[in-house]
């Protein structure tokens, strides 16, 4: 079996990954593959496909609003699988798709699980999936697919769980910046340097990304001194909606050269 | 061991669970680990049953309704929950949360709510216990519902209009999860319905388990007998006929009728009639009866009563559905409003067009002169003046 691209990332870079979500359909409906291809140009490590639901609790305003902007496009998951349908002609980095359990569970986990492995997708995050369920209804049909369920732990995931998702996930483990909805916070705190501190000193199996309240290439350089990298959510949909003058590929470009902090060529 | 008690995981049969995002998950686990040893402790129920006796009202009486016997052709009896302070069954399950939410240590409360009762139930529990409060509610809800925002603000309650979605039950209901994931320490979520993941539906169906208890004493009073042959209730969440069904869950000889509000009619693409039109699918962290789109979107429910405008109901409901414990009836908003009418011409009650809607269930079933009905009148007319004038057919 080929590896899984997650596992091939984490095994030539062990800092400073850099993941970008972005939600299907956003900001218009056939945006998805070109946003992915130049997210690789731009040197995004990873990238995260959200599925747009009508109620989607853990998020804040931003992504809430890009998932009804794209459901009123005319997003669907059958949508999401065509437009990625030949995406590894395009792209090589890792892809994983993030969202709720409720769409996935009436496309039917079987065949959601076939078409992400069609698709060439590496992994997928589903936050409102109770592990338990997963690791007794859905672990080995996800596994025959090669596809890694991400997981995520917070400031108040006790250790014994931390332990207990790490032995029971692969790919890598979403670290929660902090006690919020994404989008939530712009400062890292010293609060929450001591929990990333602690959940370093675990070493656990699978490496780590902090995401929820980066923003910008401070906040990036932080969360990757304490972990093998960072996700950025809702400040990358912000800057999708950018100005109509600007090409996607410009709004993509300027903003990932923003986060590392290399100078921007407009 | 009652066949239709929620198991150890949070499910009734295969609808129930707890199907939230890590943020929310040390607060859920604190209300699971701890909630049934302190319910049953006997100072939390001392605590509990003297607030329900001189605070709320209780027990609320069983009222033979004898003109809308004599129409009906069977005995019908109504349980008063119109009659608990502030209007409706709501505040059962507020008075034990509150004690609840004070016994885990929370300084704060957040509560959502649709037509405003649950929210004022809320508002004045945290009123009595001096805790702060602030309740989400949909701003088109807020608009619909002035009197009773007012009632909240009066007693002392922050109401924070939800503005996403539609902004409506919803969305506040959306909105009051995300706070509670941002301030997951001091806060306790007094959800008002019995979904939600578990231990909600569970906690909440105990303290409104009251409404049947009481039933069972006063109809071996006034009948002879403690099981009516009907129980019947409105279903929106499904709180009030949770708590009049639960005592009976486990005598088949009671049959229990659920009415839904069909809306403008079940096929109409406007209803919230949700065992009619809903599938199994996830909303609000439980998997329960949904009504979504074959995308797994959520259908944005309608009804003329913004308290059962619902999309999903209660998974111990979507249980007693598939299983064929409980009749589901869908009933249309044309027809509640009618059976609303005349109950307050028959009896003298003006019922809340969610009870209304129990009321025109009657006419759906093929009723005895020996049979006894037991019918939840979940709350009372008042806070709906403006949708039986808007309405205007009396």
């Amino acid at each position: 079996m080929v590896k899984n691209r997650i596992n091939k990332l984490f095994d030539n870079k062990s800092e400073n990954v850099l993941t970008v979500y972005f939600t299907a359909g956003y900001p218009e409906l056939e945006d998805t593959l070109d946003i992915l291809v130049e997210l690789e140009k731009s040197g995004a490590d990873m990238v995260e496909i959200g599925i747009p639901y009508s109620d989607p609790v853990a998020d804040g305003p931003t992504i809430q609003e890009s998932n009804g902007v794209a459901l009123n496009n005319g997003i669907s998951m059958e949508k999401i699988f065509s437009q990625l349908k030949d995406m590894r002609q395009k792209v090589d980095i890792p892809v994983v798709l993030m969202g709720y359990f409720n769409p996935v569970l009436q496309y039917g986990l079987q065949d959601f699980c076939k078409k992400c492995k069609e698709c060439g997708v590496d992994g997928v995050i589903i936050p409102d999936l109770p592990i338990l369920e997963y690791v007794e209804q859905y672990k080995d049909l996800f596994d025959s697919y090669d596809l890694h369920n991400m997981y995520l732990i917070t400031p108040q995931t006790s250790e014994e769980r931390i332990r207990m998702i790490d032995e029971n996930t692969s790919g890598f483990i979403y670290m929660v910046s902090n006690s919020s909805i994404t989008g939530a916070k712009k400062e890292i705190s010293e609060e929450q340097l001591e929990y990333f501190n602690r959940i370093k000193s675990m070493n656990l199996s699978n490496p780590r990304l902090i995401g929820f309240g980066i923003s910008d290439n401070k906040t990036y350089r932080t969360a990757s001194e304490y972990s093998s990298g960072a996700i950025i959510g809702s400040a990358f949909i912000k800057a999708l909606k950018g100005s109509e003058k600007n090409s996607i590929a410009d709004r993509v470009h300027s903003f990932i050269n923003m986060v590392k902090g290399e100078e921007v060529n407009q | 061991m009652s066949k239709y008690a929620v198991d150890e995981r949070g499910y009734y049969g295969k609808f129930g669970g707890a199907f939230i995002p890590e943020m929310l998950y040390p607060n859920v686990e604190e209300l699971r680990t701890n909630y049934l040893e302190i319910i049953d402790d006997p100072d939390f129920q001392k605590e509990f049953r003297a607030l329900l006796k001189d605070y709320v009202g209780r027990p609320t009486p069983l009222f033979f309704a004898k003109r809308l016997s004599e129409k009906y052709g069977a005995k019908i009896y109504l349980k008063r929950e119109d009659l608990c302070h502030t209007g409706a069954h709501k505040v059962n399950n507020t008075i034990g949360q509150i004690l609840l939410a004070k016994r885990l240590g929370k300084k704060k409360i957040i509560a959502e709510t649709g037509a405003g009762q649950h929210g004022v139930a809320t508002a004045t529990v945290c009123a009595l216990a001096g805790l702060e409060c602030k309740v989400y509610m949909g701003a088109v809800d807020m608009e619909r519902q002035k009197p009773n925002v007012e009632r909240m603000r009066i007693l002392g309650a922050e109401v924070i209009p939800a503005e996403s979605g539609s902004r409506t039950l919803k969305d506040a209901t959306n909105e009051a999860m995300r706070h509670w994931i941002n301030n997951p320490q001091d806060t306790h979520y007094i959800i008002g319905s019995v979904v939600g993941p578990h231990p909600y539906p569970d906690m909440v169906t105990r303290f409104q388990a009251v409404i049947s208890e009481e039933v069972k004493k006063q109809l071996k009073e006034v009948e002879g007998r403690e099981n009516p042959d009907y129980v019947v209730a409105c279903v929106g969440g499904g709180s009030n006929a949770a708590g009049i069904y639960y005592h009976y869950l486990d005598n088949p000889e009671v049959k229990i009728i659920a009415a839904e509000a069909a809306g403008k009619g079940v096929e109409s693409g406007e209803t919230a009639a949700t065992t009619f039109k809903g599938t199994p699918g996830v909303l609000h962290g439980s998997m329960t009866l949904l009504m979504q789109t074959v995308d797994g979107q959520v259908v944005e429910p309608y009804s003329i009563s913004a308290g059962l405008d619902y999309p999903g109901i209660g998974p111990l409901h979507a249980h007693l559905f598939e299983s064929g414990r409980a009749q589901f009836i869908a009933v249309d908003d044309e027809n509640s409003m009618k059976a609303g009418v005349e109950l307050s011409r028959l009896e003298g009650i003006i019922p809340a067009v969610e009870s209304a809607h129990a009321f025109s269930a009657l006419d759906q079933l093929d009723l005895n002169e020996s049979d006894v009905v037991v019918i939840n009148l979940s709350g009372r007319g008042d806070k709906d003046l403006q949708t039986y004038i808007n309405w205007g057919k009396y």
